[in-house]
This record gives C-alpha cells, structure tokens and sequence, in this order.
C-alpha cells in the first residue's frame, strides 16, 4: 500500500509561537527527514503540541518558518499542507458511520464514490475494521475508536502524518500493541510520521529519531540509543529512562564540581563504594527489585537483579558506579560535559 | 495576525442580519424611549427636560399606584407559583406507575398563551355563567370576582398561577433529574428522612433552577399585560392595573403619555437587569460548590 | 433504587394527592371544553356534564371570529419567524463559537445585553418606527422585528461551544472550510437544541400578545391571539362563544406541544441549566 514517494522532509527555522505574549515555542530549528518516524517527547507545557500543530497548519507561528518538501507552507491553509493529523480524542464525527468517517477526507475533495469508497475500504481493512464500517463511533471501542482516526488519516495518503498523543486514551495492554502496529504501518506507508508524546517509552520503541522538549526548547535531537547513552542534559538523562538517571552532588562519587549522573541499572551495592546509602525502600518487582534510598539529601534507586541479596529498609549501604558508566553534567547549565 | 483578520469577514455576514434586526428594533428603540422620556411636548413643540419628566412620572400618583400593584402582584403569583410547582414536581418525581401521566397533565397549561388562559378564567369567574362564580356564591355572583374592590387582583393572579404552573413544573422536574442520586443515598444511609432529604439535599441542589425559574416568574409578573386587558381592563378602580398595563392599556387617560411609557420602560429595564445580576451572581456561586 | 419507591399506604395517599392537583389543573381545561361544547343558554345547566351536547357553538365562533384566518396569520407569522430565527441564530453563534476576529467578546457581549432590554421598552418606539415604514396592517410588523433573537445565538452557541476543538481542527485538516463545517458537521451535532429553538421560538411568536394589538387595527391580520380579544369584546352577552373560540385557537398549540415534548422541555430549561 506504499505509494510514489514525495519529498516529504519538514524543516522548522528559527521557529517560536507566543500565546498573548507567553512563549510556548522559542527559536526552534529542526529537519525531519523524508520517511522519518520523528518523537516530540516532552512533559506537558512544554510546546510539543504546539509544535506538531503548526506543522499541521493549526497555529501560525509567530516567527519562524516552516517548511514541508521544498515549499514554505506558513501561509498554506491545512487542508493544502498534504498533512494528516490523528489527535488525542480522534476527533471522529458522532453523527457519520466508520465508513462516512474514513470517506470524509476524500468526499471533500470530490474524490468520486466509488473510488472513495475502494479507498476507505482499503484503509479499514488493513486496521482490521471492515466488518465495523456501518457503526457510529459510539458503538465502538477506545482501540477501535483510534483505529477509526487511523484509517481515516491515511486514506488521504498525506505525505506527513501528525499524531498528538494518539494512545493516550488506551489502555496499557492496547497501548503496546497499538504501537507495534504504528511501527509496522510506519514501514508500510514509508512516509514522514511525526509524533507527540510524553511517554518515554513510545520515544524509545517507535521512533527512528527523538526531539526531546522542555519549556519551549529543543534538549536534543537523536536517535533513541543516543537519547539514552548520551543525554545532553540533566533533564534528558532525568526524563528517559525508568527509573530516572540519579544526579549525584558535585564531589560525592568523584572530585569535582559537576555534578554526576548514573542510571539504576549502573549502581551497584559493594562494600567498599564511595557512596552511603541509606536505605529506604526495596521493590521486588520479580524480574528486578529497585532499591531506594538517600545519599546525603539526594533520593537515589539502584535497580538490582532479582537474585542478587537485597538490602532491607533502614541499611546502611555502600554504592559505587564504574567510571565508563558515569554521565558529567555542568552544575550551573546542567548541559553535558564530555571529556 | 493574519489569522486574526482572516475570518473578520466571514464574521462581518453571520452576524450581519442578527445585528441589523437587533439594532434596530432593540437597541435603538432602548435609546430613542430613554431620550423620547426627556421631551416634554406641547401643541406644536417638544422640548428636552432632561430627566425632570421622568422624576415627575415617577412621582405621580397613577405611577405610583400601579408600581405597588405591580409589587403585590409578583409577591402573591411568584411564591404561591413556585411552592406549587416545585411541590407538583417533588410529588411527581418518585419512580411510581403512571407518574408520566401526572407529569404530561401538570406540563399542560404551558400549551395555553396568555390570551387562552385569561379567557379560561373570565369565563370560570363570569358571573353568568361561570361555574366557579356560581360555587363560591357571594361577591363571586354580584358584582363578580374580577370586579370587587380587594379580591380583583387575587382573581387575576390565580389564572397566572394556573398558567404558569406548567412552566414551573417542567423547569423544576429537569432541575431535580439533574440531583445525582448517589447524594440521596449516601443521606439515606446517613439516616435522613424524606422531610430533611428535602431540605438538606434536594432543596440546596435544585437551587440555581429555583433562582431560574424566580427570576422568570418574576420577570413575567412585572411585564403582566395580557391578563389585565383581558381579565379586568385594569379594574376595579386600578386596583389590577399594573406598570405595564398603565402605559400600554387602550382606553386608559395615560396610555399616550410618551414620557410615562419611557420612564416605565426604563424601570421594568432596571429591574430586568437587576434580575439578571441576581441571576448571574447565584450561577457564580454556584461554581464554588464545585459543579 | 430502594429510596426512590414508594410503598402501602403512602403511595395510596401521593397517588390520591396527585389525582385531587390534575383535577385542579385540568379543571379550566374541562369546563372550557364542556362549555364550547353546549348552547348558549345551557351553560350553567349541568355545567360540569357535556349536556345538550352541540357543535353549533363551535361553528358560530369559527364564523364570527374569523378563527379559520387568524389561524392561518398565526401559523403563518410564527412559521416565518421561527425559520428566521432560527437561521440567524445557528449563522450568529458559528461565528461566536468558531470564527476568530477582533473584538469578538465585546460583540458579543452587546448581543447579550440585548436579553436584558424587556419587550416593553421598545413598543412605542418600534411602533413609531412602523408607522414610518406604513408597515401598520402588515405581515412585515408582525415579523420583521423578531427575525433575529439573542436568546437563540446564545442558546445555540452554548451547544457549538461543547462541540470539541479538535473536531473543528480534524475538519480543517479534511479540507472542510467553515461553511462546511457548519453544515456537515456542527448543526447535525446540534439538532436537538436547534429543535429547542425552533419550538421555542414558535410559541413565544404564536403567544405574543401586546405587539400585535399595537400594530393591527385591520381584522384581517388577526392572529390568533388579538382574534381572540375581537372575538371577546365583541361577544359580551356569549361568554360561551368565547370559550369554543379559545378551545379552537387552544387546539393547535396542544398538538404540537405533545408531539414536541422533549424539545419543548429542553428549550424551557435552556436558561437553567447554563447561565
């Protein structure tokens, strides 16, 4: 169902959106390449949505331009865009049937029936709803529901797929399979999917690239693994990852006045540690226990295998964190420090 | 910014025909009356007497007269209409075989416009032929109920009564559908009889629908006309006329007067918008209990 | 619901309660009927029983009050009113609702406050304004002023309002501009409050009063309501004459009430529910 490719990378230039004077978007730059599964992964406020909706042509921006394929579409009306958009409440219309809701996009484009109606079809049947066509959203599921805003999305073919938060409504179970099935409908469809969400681990499964967002700003920009290994700053290295990276004061696990981030996974419990921890909580979650504690002020989780000896509330505990897995962090900028 | 201005026009012709229609025959009208209430005309001539002359009708008798009718008129037909409706509406509300009969039947008197209603009642308390008259005997057969000095604007009320119950009825039916009722419950459970249920829960949850349907039993009450023209002409000896009726009812010495319709049109605005205020002041509040 | 029934003697005693207050509000209702049903002279005999039953008296009221015609003008000035009103209330709150352009709160606003001017305040001046246009005597009075009505934009805007932004946004991004958005998507989302309206507004144009005896002096253009006045003064000594006239002008409006309960319920609580 892949079809004739178009040019479909999105720039963003110098980017920024103010709401009555208050910034919700400052001075972004951003490429998406053509095909690319792009995360905008951020918690709320951070301007995320309002960044996916003025690639969709919802906001106009303040400053800035953006770009999709070679044209510089500020001042292209939505519906011109060759965008789709699949929002958080699907936004279905009560009052059609699935298959008035799948044709829409189409019937106003005066595409003919018969034609819309192959279309619509198509869509439906590879999301598994062809049998639902003659029901009204209200005789739906919440899965089937967000299926629904799916098909009626790519029926029109557009060359960049904007999705606001399109799981949020599902339940855990559904949410994992629903966003194996976004992977592979990504790879049938090849084209550009952007994609908001402040679920880390979305980010990390679907996307072939992660922007990661805070107060109106770009933290970084890269692959999920480079995310991850490589955050930038102290809020990336905090937001992915679950646990959150530990930040350590300047000078407790090294000399210095950085300050010092490890992961869970990366602290260990040993005798001799540089670290006390003392101990305030264990977690047995069965295929790990997060052990929780205080070092010095700091709240600190050390993620330990399930059958290593666990510690038990109120220890005193010993931590030490290889040096190769240890992340450096300026303590005024918070920005990572590479050496 | 362009966004801004994009739909200005689209906006410019939606609004349009609304705005034409409601500036003319609304507003304009509003602000002629107030400046038609400062003339003071003669023969030939009018002149501007700034807000004397509506101080002067404010002052007279037969303005005077008719705001206490108005007055007593709202303070008989609104508590007397709203304990009925809201008792009507209590009783009917039980889930009960054939409650949905009682309910069609308390609506009904919503289908009758005044006009209808007030002809009902003058030909219930004629004192030919009406069979009211003839039950209550005494003043109600000579010289009648509608025409006796100190029962006329009772007589009146009770046919407004009659007519607005319907209204009343149905708008206090949806208030107390709108009563969660896990609140009757968990009184329930709390040991609360019917008569402090009542009191506790379902007064207190149905009181923006009460303060709704005061404000328009009331509204209604000050812009009585229908009734008067059709009952009592005004009578007995302006024992029934009220404000509205003193400026617009036909045959009456001031039903011309320019200046006594202005003030009175100002007035029953005043009065509106305070009500309005009232109204909006209980919805506000109304918010902090979390609704 | 356990509290919600009611049982033994004291549902014995609300269903005796509830009977005795319909016989009281049906009462005027009967005894109208009854009347228009008998011979002038046998009113009071048996008044409560249709005796000597008859159609006659119906008959001379529809003749002499010219009832067939001021049905028809009703019909027609509520009919004419309410499509307008209800067209310029659905164009007036899309605007309020979806459209973006400066100074739309203030605007708004001002059509508000036009709630709050009382129908009275403005006869004299709007009938000066009549005799102006020599619209006196015409369809055109009984209609023009009221073709437009803040009651309906806010009461429709209210249910544009609770449609969701993201629908409007979904709708742009399927290429429907406005227009069709109204069209396709925000009236059939609103079609039982705009039924509301409708019938709203019909009933309040069917029932007015005092406008039509001050614009009208021609019989010809009688509603129903100024017909019926006519009809009264003119038949003083036949009371019962009067009542069949309002038992054929009552009728109608009973009918269409009991087909359009449920609109009308919604329409009538429009103001309490939401400001």
């Amino acid at each position: 169902m892949a079809y004739p490719s178009r040019v479909a990378q999105v720039r963003l230039k110098n980017l920024t959106k103010q709401f009555d004077g208050v910034t919700a978007v400052e001075d972004i730059n951003l490429d998406i390449a053509d095909r690319e599964f792009m995360i905008l992964l951020g918690p709320s406020g951070c301007g995320k949505s309002t960044l996916l909706r003025m690639i969709a042509g919802l906001e106009d921006p303040t400053e800035g331009e953006v770009w999709i394929g070679d044209v510089m579409v500020n001042d292209v009306l939505p519906k011109q865009r060759d965008v789709a958009m699949v929002f958080q409440s699907y936004a279905l219309y009560p009052h059609k049937t699935v298959q008035e809701n799948i044709e829409f996009p189409l019937k106003v484009r005066k595409v003919p029936k018969p034609e819309r109606a192959a279309a619509a079809l198509d869509a439906a049947t590879s999301l598994g709803l062809a049998e639902y066509m003659a029901r009204k959203p209200g005789a739906l599921s919440g899965g089937q529901r967000q299926r629904v805003a799916l098909a009626r999305a790519i029926v029109r073919k557009p060359a960049v797929f904007c999705m606001d938060e399109p799981l949020s409504n599902l339940d855990a179970k559904l949410r994992g399979e629903t966003r194996a099935e976004l992977i592979a409908l990504h790879q049938r469809l090849a084209s550009t999917f952007v994609y908001v969400t402040h679920d880390q681990i979305e980010a990390m499964t679907m996307g072939t690239r992660i922007a990661v967002m805070s107060r109106g700003h770009l933290e970084q920009v890269g692959t999920p693994q480079e995310v991850y290994d490589k955050p930038a700053s102290v809020f990336v290295a905090q937001f992915v990852g679950m646990p959150p990276m530990n930040i350590l004061p300047a000078g407790s696990l090294e000399p210095g006045d950085h300050l010092v981030g490890v992961r869970p996974e990366h602290l260990h419990i040993t005798a001799e540690g540089p670290l006390t921890m003392m101990v305030q909580l264990v977690e047995k979650l069965g295929h790990e226990t997060l052990v929780t504690g205080v070092v010095g002020s700091k709240r600190v989780v050390v993620r330990q295998e399930s059958d290593e000896a666990h510690p038990v509330a109120g220890d005193l505990v010993r931590l030490s964190a290889p040096e190769a897995t240890r992340h450096r962090f300026d303590a005024t900028t918070e920005q990572r420090i590479d050496r | 910014m362009k966004r801004r201005w994009r739909d200005s026009g689209l906006a410019t012709l939606m609004l349009g025909p609304s705005a034409v229609i409601l500036a003319l025959f609304v507003i304009y009208p509003l602000g002629k009356a107030i400046w038609l209430g400062q003339q003071r005309c003669g023969v030939t001539s009018c002149t501007n007497s700034g807000f004397r002359q509506y101080i002067d009708a404010f002052r007279s008798n037969d303005f005077q007269d008719s705001l206490i009718v108005t007055l007593k008129y709202a303070l008989i037909t609104v508590p007397i209409g709203l304990v009925l409706g809201v008792g009507l509406a209590v009783l009917a509300d039980k889930y009960m075989r054939g409650v949905s009969i009682f309910r069609t039947i308390f609506s009904s008197t919503v289908a009758t416009s005044v006009a209808v209603a007030s002809v009902m009642w003058f030909f219930l308390l004629n004192p030919n032929v009406g069979v009211l008259a003839e039950w209550i005997g005494g003043r109600a057969k000579t010289p009648g109920l509608l025409q006796s000095e100190g029962l006329a604007l009772w007589a009146v009320s009770a046919s407004s009564i009659w007519a607005n119950l319907g209204f009343t009825f149905i708008v206090v039916t949806a208030g107390l559908q709108g009563v969660p009722k896990d609140l009757y419950e968990s009184a329930y459970v709390d040991g609360a009889g019917g008569m402090r249920r009542f009191t506790n829960v379902t007064l207190p949850m149905i009181s923006p629908t009460l303060l709704f349907a005061t404000v328009v039993l009331t509204t209604r009450a000050f812009q009585s006309f229908g009734e008067i023209d059709l009952l009592t002409a005004g009578g007995p000896k302006g024992e029934t006329t009220t404000l509205t009726y003193l400026a617009y009812g036909s045959g009456l010495a001031t039903s011309n007067d320019d200046g006594l319709r202005a003030t009175v049109s100002v007035l029953l605005f005043a009065v509106l918008l305070v009500l309005a205020l009232v109204q909006f002041r209980g919805l506000e509040k109304r918010v902090h209990y979390g609704n | 619901m356990a509290i919600d029934q009611v049982h033994g003697a004291r549902k014995v005693g609300r269903y005796v309660l509830l009977s005795a207050m319909a016989v009281i509000v049906l009462f005027p209702i009967y005894m109208m009927v009854v009347g228009s049903l008998k011979p002038g002279n046998k009113v009071l005999v048996h008044p409560l029983l249709p005796t000597d039953f008859t159609t006659s008296t119906l008959r001379e009221a529809w003749n002499s009050g010219h009832l067939g015609r001021a049905l028809w003008n009703s019909a027609l000035v509520s009919t004419v009113i309410t499509i307008a009103q209800v067209a310029t209330s659905i164009l007036a709150a899309y605007a309020f609702a979806f459209l973006r352009f400066p100074g739309r709160s203030i605007v708004f606003v001002a059509f508000l406050a036009t709630l709050l001017v009382p129908l009275e305040a403005t006869l004299t001046v709007n009938r000066r304004t009549m005799q102006d246009l020599s619209w006196i005597n015409s369809y055109k009075a009984l209609t023009v002023p009221f073709l437009a009505t803040a009651f309906g934009i806010f009461m429709i805007r209210q249910v544009f309002l609770q449609i969701p932004r993201e629908m409007h946004e979904a709708a742009s991004m399927d290429g429907l501009g406005h227009l069709g958005f109204l069209w396709q998507v925000a009236v059939p989302l609103s079609r039982p409050t705009i039924g509301a309206l409708a019938l709203f507004s019909f009933l309040s144009s069917w029932n007015q009063y005092l406008w039509p005896n001050l614009v009208t002096t021609n019989a010809k253009y009688n509603t129903v309501q100024t017909g019926l006045k006519a009809l009264k003064s003119a038949s003083l000594d036949k009371p019962n004459l009067v009542i069949a006239g309002t038992v054929i002008v009552a009728l109608p409006i009973f009918i269409v009430l009991v087909a359009f309960q449920r609109q009308l319920i919604r329409g009538l609580t429009a103001g309490a529910v939401k400001g």
